[in-house]
């Protein structure tokens, strides 16, 4: 019986790869398994090789399988491309039609089904999928009936015929897979789940949800891989609440339309990716100078310019933190799971009007479009703060002068009036200004209004700045990472344990103001600290070395081949640079 | 009900003595005051330029931007807070050059907000170099030997961008010109008015007089009917672009708001910000 289970379907982009790989995930996770997605996907509609890698455990699950159990492979580039996945207790499951040929080298098996013979005997060859994944159920020892639900969801709207069709599909894919199996029935079992229904969502939907959560009720933004689907969750329901997503002509156009949205009372947000980012610099710029809220996610993929626009990359985390001319207050926050990116886009929203300054949340493209189970969010640790918000009528003011709405308090946080309200007017502008926001060039008023702005950083409060698992007060290495790299380092952490190599691990969520208090410590009470991530300069090991110094100790161990970290290969890597 | 001295404010302008945009700040004080709005229910957004800085010198919300993204801004604002009064502004620079994608697509849209632009076919602030609005064989600093591009066609640009309101004033003629912006204001959708307001330092071939000599007034054409966008479009091309008053105007077409499904009828402000324990546990369970 199996105590993991790492599954993928692979074939052509179009030919319904994605929904296979989908309706197989939500039965396991229906029956209470844990789970974590990975597509493999082009960035054309129609062809080029796309798969869907699944892992399944009755535990939790952190991060992508290093192998691969079962390949359902709908045409022979998928064996080609994925078959040193396989070991020699894998199985290859290929359709017939295609005439599948098994690698020399393959070390394992290949069961030839006729996938879209029975489907086309059934109707429609579209019905191959569903005979694949009857197919996949009698590996796995499972009743077809826990597929019915599901197929009932997604089918149910076209009638009741085209559900029991589906259905015949995958029972005769179980029929046709149980005779071939023969005696080796049962191999594939996995350790029976816990029925327990959990959430199974992208990080995309962890983020949108956390912003209707946290009473976002505008959007603008413009379409782009790996973003799309926030914006994409807001269209579905903003309209519910009352607000709107404007799809804008370019990332300029969204981000500026944000700020004056943010400007006159409403929490709005944009979401794009690295070429997008690069657009919004201006306008990060202007939020931050005209001290107007303004929330952004950046979900990395990779660059530089179009990049590999479908592909894992953490290389923006620099041009997050640097980006727009000039200097401004900001906050950059890299989330690294389902859980934390839910209440950092809470958190985002919070301190984006507290502080009156752009907030940043960085994802990575593993982590916005990779598939996971989570326990559902909890509703009592939702907290809407939107600081110095003047709710009471303003005095009017005799002089006919302006509102402060730049006034130089103590915390920097200046009182903020809405457009619309009586004796509130005042001016903004991205032009230096008085405490009025009449442009003011005079050295004196530059220094107090850059000082005001940049003292509102000092404020900040951040709930857990830095995951840190660090059981050892000594440790030979502390493995430092952000983001999507976490359920790697997690394992790698658990691998080495058992084998007596004591590794801390510090995962920094709050990357910018950098936490180094959190971080000084840990830095210091290891052999070595290696900071894994997705990008060839290591950005965060530099960032690191510039807060906490260590420079000497600190080792970058970097990866831009477009692929996430696989455990197993992070921990040979990081065994080299112990050695 | 305030008069158009209650949208003065006490700060003094930047512009050239003579510079047109003071008639164009004194056109949307008169304009605000006739519709009957007080100063806090009108909000200015501009862009940057010397046009840029009406944003301040008008007693009202003012946000002055970055360059090119006034209307972007202007249409974030108007979608947050619908009750409110939005007027964007800016230069030909401003609005044809660097920010034409978003005078295209803000015309598309048709957010209910009124769009001044402050046409002087030149870069004043930057010391005279050619706009997109500057006519072939224009001699300024980037173009020495004469300007080598055609100057851009903004009201066929607007006409053909889907307009539901497009017209054109003089700065000298404050009265239409107050008159023009009274009506973009009133007209439920995105208004779009080109006003020709002389830079008298940097452009001496576009002057008070020339313009004077070669203006035609619509409404000194008998049969000119503004909701016929055919003949907005041939009369536009047949005068050259140099006429004034209501170009053509669509009082049909509802506004963006109007149209946007489920659409809050206040300022989204106002709105509740919480979900219930209810409703997100319904959200919830949409991925489970």
């Amino acid at each position: 019986m199996l105590h993991q289970l790492s599954w993928k379907v692979g074939g052509q982009q179009g030919e319904g790869i994605e929904s296979t790989g989908e309706i197989f995930s939500m039965a396991m996770n229906r029956l209470g398994y844990h789970l974590y997605g990975y597509r493999h996907f082009s960035s054309r509609i129609k062809g080029g090789h796309t798969n869907n890698k699944i892992t399944v455990r009755p535990t939790e699950v952190r991060s992508i399988a290093d192998d691969l159990d079962i390949l359902v492979a709908f045409d022979q580039e998928t064996i080609e491309v994925n078959y040193k996945e396989l070991t020699e207790k894998s199985i290859i499951l290929a359709d017939a039609k295609f005439e599948p040929v098994k690698p020399e080298d393959s070390k394992a098996p290949l069961f030839i089904v006729p996938f879209t013979e029975i489907a086309t005997e059934l109707g429609t060859s579209l019905m191959k999928n569903m005979v694949a994944i009857g197919a996949t159920s009698a590996l796995l020892n499972l009743e077809t009936s826990v597929f019915q639900g599901v197929v009932e969801e997604i089918f149910g709207r076209k009638g009741e015929e085209v559900v029991q069709k589906n259905m015949d599909a995958i029972q005769k894919g179980f029929d046709a897979m149980s005779e071939l199996l023969g005696d080796r029935v049962g191999e594939w079992e996995l350790a029976p789940a816990d029925g327990k229904r959990r959430m199974y969502m992208i990080g995309n939907d962890a983020v949108a949800l956390g912003a209707v959560a946290a009473g976002s009720r505008f959007m603008s933004a413009y379409p782009i891989t790996p973003a799309s689907e926030i914006m994409e969750y807001m269209i579905k329901k903003l309209p519910k609440l009352g607000g709107a997503v404007i799809q804008t002509e370019d990332e300029i156009a969204a981000a500026t339309m944000a700020i004056g949205a943010n400007y006159g009372g409403v929490r709005a947000f944009t979401a794009s990716a690295g070429p997008g980012l690069s657009l919004m610099m201006e306008a990060i710029g202007l939020s931050g100078m005209t001290e107007q809220p303004l929330v952004i996610f950046d979900t990395q993929r990779g660059g530089p310019s179009t990049g590999l626009p479908t592909k894992q990359e953490q290389s923006d985390l620099m041009a997050m933190l640097y980006g727009t001319h000039g200097e401004i207050p900001k906050v950059v926050i890299a989330p690294s799971t389902l859980e934390e990116a839910f209440f950092d886009t809470i958190q985002a929203f919070n301190i984006a009007e507290e502080l009156q300054i752009p907030v940043i949340v960085i994802t990575d493209l593993q982590l916005a479009l990779g598939k996971q189970t989570t326990e559902p969010f909890d509703y009592s640790k939702i907290e809407i703060r939107r600081g110095k918000i003047i709710d009471h009528e303003i005095e009017p003011n005799d002089n006919k002068d302006y509102f402060k709405r730049y006034e130089n308090t103590e915390d920097g946080v200046s009182p903020r009036v809405f457009p619309g309200t009586p004796n509130g007017i005042h001016h903004v502008t991205g032009v230096e200004h008085d405490e009025t926001g009449k442009p003011n060039e005079a050295p004196g008023n530059r220094n107090a209004q850059m000082d005001k702005r940049f003292r509102k950083l000092e404020k900040l409060t951040f709930d857990t700045p830095v995951y840190v698992n660090a059981p050892h007060e000594e440790a030979d290495v502390l493995l430092v990472g952000f983001n999507s790299t976490r359920g790697a380092i997690e394992e790698v952490q658990e691998r080495f344990s058992a084998e007596g190599v004591k590794v801390n691990h510090a995962h920094v969520r709050l990357i910018f103001p950098f936490p180094s208090s959190e971080m000084a410590p840990l830095v210091a009470s290891a052999k070595k600290v290696i900071v894994v991530e997705n990008n060839k300069t290591g950005q965060l090991a530099n960032i690191l070395k510039m807060n906490v110094g260590g420079h000497d100790k600190i080792a970058s161990l970097t990866k831009y081949d477009g692929t996430p970290f696989l455990p197993g290969e992070l921990k040979n890597k990081v065994k080299e640079l112990l050695d | 009900m305030a008069t158009f001295k209650d949208f003065r404010n006490s700060v003094k302008p930047n512009w050239c003595p003579g510079c047109g945009d003071f008639s164009v700040q004194a056109a949307i004080q008169r304009a605000a005051a006739n519709v009957g709005i007080e100063p806090h229910e009108l909000a200015v957004v501009a862009g940057i330029g010397c046009s840029g800085r009406i944003a301040g010198y008008i007693n009202s919300y003012g946000f002055h931007g970055i360059h090119g993204r006034a209307l972007p801004i202007a249409q974030g604002l108007k979608m947050a807070n619908r009750d409110l009064n939005v007027i964007a502004s800016g230069g030909d620079g401003d609005g044809f050059a660097i920010g034409m994608a978003h005078t295209v697509h803000a015309i598309r849209r048709n957010i209910d907000i009124t769009y001044v632009v402050m046409d002087n076919q030149i870069y004043g602030l930057t010391k005279g170099q050619t706009s997109p609005r500057s006519a072939k064989g224009f001699i300024t600093k980037s173009t020495p030997e004469g300007a080598i591009e055609p100057s851009l066609k903004p009201l066929e640009v607007a006409l053909s961008s889907g307009a539901t309101f497009v017209a054109q004033g003089f700065s000298t003629d404050i009265k239409e010109l107050t008159a023009l912006i009274e009506a973009g204001i009133q007209h439920k959708g995105f208004s779009f008015i080109n006003v020709f307001s002389p830079c008298v330092t940097y452009n001496k071939v576009n002057t008070y007089e020339w313009f004077k000599e070669h203006l035609t007034k619509l409404s000194d054409i008998e049969e000119y009917d503004s909701s016929n966008r055919e003949l907005a479009m041939q009369t536009v091309m047949e005068k050259e672009g140099l006429v004034t008053g209501i170009i053509y105007q669509d009082t049909q077409n509802k506004s963006y708001q109007e149209k946007v499904p489920g659409f809050a009828e206040g300022p989204l402000a106002n709105l509740d910000m919480n979900l219930s324990e209810d409703q997100f546990n319904e959200l919830v369970k949409e991925f489970m």
